[in-house]
């Protein structure tokens, strides 16, 4: 068999972890070969070693049927692998052009920089394969999508045969992924051979010809995707059985929890990010906002949270005015907030888990006394939260939290909103970057929430999300409504469409 | 590796290169250290004078320890000492007050001035985002010549323009009983300020709700503002605090160890602080521990310099090896866990 790259056994172990146990992978030439796994199975490790930034305990890697030694990411380069970042590594203030040369500048006349030639290169580039890219204009001032096509022709322009894209769907909207997808399959027409990292198991059924399911360091097996189902896929990657179907009755609507009347936020630029926004939430329902990055989601729950001021309009809760509160005053009038960025709002990584499941209640009895703090009721309260949201960490309520897997933190920030017992339970993100089975988990809380008798605000950027658990949605674009739609009257390419700006047809009306 | 023993093997190496350092200059270590130590511990004297040494850099030590542990880099120390003393100074050469109450006085005034003097770029960075390590440093150099201009001025001594007037002994932290029991040290009560500070700095951190708000927000700020805690006032609060202890250091340094205020010099102790800070794992106890381990070299150095040919900069020198060491603890664990790898390699080899 020709496989462009082969990796037999590798095995390479971490103080106290084996992060890869005898895995081996082998890529095709022409072929999109994805590699799926779990947070924590292994993948990043296997594809740092490939691109030498890691040396293997054990094992044999060859490219071109050549058995080789990675010893650094050059030596990668002059083997013709290229890596996609998940986080691009640009300077913004450069053109596209300078930052593709950068580090392999040509050069005229000895001192002379040559963009013109460089960029004429990046042109013939970037037309070849589909690409679409102006090579002289500014990374700052591109999208995400490009600046990541942007990352993609600097490893054509290296010459790259093999190119490994690290999660690289995660920052795009659902246009730019399908873009992308088209770039794959055109970079694979053309000769090219990829390995897709990644835990989303529709993009692999849409482009990936082949995929290797790794689990705890082990490869569990090599399948072709065609022959192969999702729940399958799936089944491999965590071990056991998972639904995607969401389970949930039809929601029953009760009194308006959440009001919202033309709302308007500027954002940190002084913008109008969020312009005469109306919307009723009422118990018992899950309303989503589903919209691209940027439009206004972010200022619409900072303004309800009391994060951001708002320059007009008002937030009620329960019939009650929140403008002039501050964040502790609506937290404690019934808001619970699970927070986008759970790294940097959600919790204090310093802290023990115990210190960041009291948060917003350390300065309430029973947690504290006269200003002292009760450490018997904190733990008591932390091992609540731990068994009934089943939190993992090294030492219990002790571990501090930055030691702790994403999906844990992000459970034990679901965990502490939840036990607040609020009226309005704003979920933003709630699964970002988490694996199958937390999500699963996940969703289910949410609904359970629902059920309860709460209104649920969630606000997501993965369409499939907000479908499968609102009851309504509401769909946001350039900080305006462009509509509310019932869930079940409607479907992703609608929502794709007024995700665009396009209103719907018959003007929604409630 | 655990904190602590990261500052032991700082310490351990920087007294290993100090020997290195007197070898190399032709002088016996082993005599070396053993005059510094006797320096600083041999008589009942001795220790005190190491004690009364610490004091001022137990209190600001603490000041940026505790500013450090709410995400405030202080280095401002040395003004808020400075001005600090100068105000408890101030009142005890213009108050006439029974001695129990002047003091109590001038503890507080201290206290107040060095908090204000700190209160200012705490109140900077709140509001306007200005860098605490730019505004401390200028309010040093306020400080400095506030004192250069004032103490002239209004509290000029009986013979020497660049010294204030001799604090009455009324007004001193000095107490005749314990100067005694030290056999004639200049140790006195500040030594009790220092120690009661360190209790009170390591409850309030530890045990209560305001120190978990503060700690939070040196953490993260953004999941502090989330959390529904005032951040800009904890900010403030913070620097109120860190500079109040630094004041307590200037009651310590001019009213106690010293009995006049002298223009032109900005206390050495306030930056030797942030060396007790760091060794000391900016903990309450561990700044204690530091500020001792700093009080006898720096007793310990003259008597070491006296009896044989070492000059006193080696245990500057020490000092400052000790910081880097200090501040390189990173290097110092990476080279233990690769022994521990090399180790466990050789292990399975073995076998």
């Amino acid at each position: 068999m020709d496989y462009v790259v082969e990796m037999v056994g590798i095995r390479k172990e971490f103080p106290g972890i084996v992060a890869n146990d005898d895995i081996t992978i082998q890529l095709k030439k022409g072929e999109i070969h994805a590699l799926l796994g779990e947070n924590g199975a292994g993948k990043s490790t296997l594809m740092s070693i490939l691109f030498g930034m890691y040396q293997p305990d054990r094992g044999v890697i060859k490219v071109n049927g050549k058995d080789v030694r990675i010893s650094n990411p050059n030596v990668a380069n002059k083997l013709g692998i290229g890596m996609v970042h998940q986080h691009f590594k640009l300077v913004e203030p450069f053109t596209v052009t300078e930052n593709i040369i950068l580090g392999s500048e040509t050069r005229k006349y000895y001192f002379g920089l040559d963009v013109r030639s460089a960029a004429k290169r990046v042109e013939e580039l970037s037309k070849r394969y589909g690409l679409n890219v102006d090579p002289y204009a500014k990374i700052e001032d591109i999208s995400v999508g490009m600046q990541q096509r942007v990352e993609i022709l600097k490893m054509l322009y290296r010459d790259a045969e093999v190119l490994i894209f690290d999660e690289p769907t995660a920052v795009l909207t659902p246009q730019e992924i399908q873009d992308l997808q088209g770039i794959m399959k055109n970079l694979v027409n053309e000769g090219k051979s990829i390995i897709l990292i990644t835990h989303k198991l529709k993009e692999i059924k849409a482009v990936a010809d082949r995929c290797t399911v790794i689990r705890r360091g082990k490869t569990i097996g090599t399948v072709e995707v065609a022959d192969t189902s999702r729940e399958a896929m799936a089944e491999m990657m965590v071990g056991r059985s998972v639904s995607f179907k969401v389970d949930k009755q039809d929601s029953r609507p009760g009194k308006t929890v959440l009001e919202i009347q033309s709302l308007t936020v500027k954002n940190s630029k002084k913008v109008e990010a969020l312009k005469g926004f109306s919307l009723d939430l009422h118990a018992g329902e899950i309303v989503g906002i589903a919209g691209v990055d940027g439009n206004g989601q972010t200022e619409l729950v900072e303004a309800i949270t009391g994060l951001r001021q708002a320059e007009s309009g008002t937030v009620s809760l329960n019939g009650k005015a929140l403008n002039g509160l501050s964040v502790r005053q609506r937290n404690e009038s019934g808001i619970g907030h699970i927070p986008e960025d759970r790294q940097k709002r959600g919790l204090v990584l310093d802290y023990t888990i115990e210190e960041n499941l009291i948060l917003e209640v350390y300065n309430r009895p029973p947690y504290s006394k006269n200003g002292l703090l009760q450490p018997a009721a904190i733990r008591k309260h932390a091992e609540h939260i731990i068994q009934s949201f089943d939190v993992r960490s090294g030492t219990g309520g002790r571990s501090i939290v930055r030691s702790m897997s994403g999906g844990n933190q992000q459970k034990a920030i679901i965990g502490r909103e939840v036990e607040r017992d609020p009226d309005l339970l704003i979920a933003v993100q709630p699964t970002r970057g988490l694996d199958v089975g937390s999500i699963e988990y996940i969703h289910r809380r949410l609904i359970e929430q629902r059920d309860k008798g709460k209104a649920v605000l969630l606000v997501s950027l993965e369409l499939d999300e907000v479908l499968n658990l609102s009851d309504r949605i509401a769909v946001i674009n350039n900080g305006e409504l462009v509509g509310i739609v019932k869930t079940s009257e409607t479907n992703e390419r609608e929502l794709g469409l007024m995700m665009a700006g396009y209103q719907k047809e018959e003007a929604p009306h409630e | 590796m655990n904190n602590s023993v990261k500052s032991l093997l700082a310490v351990l190496f920087g007294l290993i290169a100090g020997a290195l350092l007197m070898a190399l200059t032709g002088h016996n270590p082993v005599e070396g250290y053993k005059y510094l130590i006797q320096g600083g511990l041999k008589n009942p004297e001795r220790i005190g004078n190491t004690l009364a040494t610490a004091t001022p850099l137990i209190l600001t030590g603490l000041s940026v320890a505790f500013a450090f542990r709410t995400g405030l880099f202080n280095i401002g120390a040395a003004g808020q000492m400075l001005f600090g003393g100068f105000c408890a100074t101030a009142v005890g050469l213009s108050l006439d007050l029974p001695r129990a109450l002047l003091l109590l006085v001038m503890v507080l005034v201290g206290f107040i001035g060095g908090a204000l003097w700190a209160v200012v770029p705490g109140f900077l960075k709140a509001k306007y985002n200005v860098h605490e390590v730019v505004s401390t440093i200028m309010m040093n150099w306020t400080a400095y010549w506030t004192v250069y201009y004032v103490i002239p001025g209004y509290f000029k001594g009986a013979s020497l323009e660049t010294e204030s007037r001799q604090l009455p002994p009324e007004a001193m932290l000095h107490q005749q009983w314990l100067s005694d029991m030290f056999q004639g040290s200049y140790v006195n009560l500040g030594l009790f300020i220092a120690v009661i500070a360190v209790l009170v700095v390591a409850f309030l951190i530890n045990k209560t709700t305001l120190g978990y708000e503060l700690k939070a927000v040196g953490f993260n700020r953004h999941a502090s503002e989330y959390a529904g805690i005032a951040v800009k006032r904890s900010i403030v609060l913070s620097m109120f605090i860190s500079g109040g202890l630094a004041g307590l250091a200037g009651v310590a340094q001019y009213t106690g160890n010293a009995s006049s205020m002298q223009i032109g010099i900005l206390p050495s102790q306030g930056f030797d602080g942030i060396a007790v800070a760091l060794l000391g794992i900016n903990a309450p106890i561990g700044v204690l521990v530091s500020a001792l381990f700093f009080g006898i070299l720096y007793s310990g150095r003259g008597f070491m310099s006296a009896m044989t040919e070492i000059p006193p900069e080696i245990a500057d020198s020490i000092i400052a090896i000790i910081i880097y060491f200090a501040a390189t603890s990173i290097l110092i664990e990476r080279l233990y866990r690769k022994l521990k790898l090399r180790r466990a390699a050789n292990k399975k080899q073995g076998e």
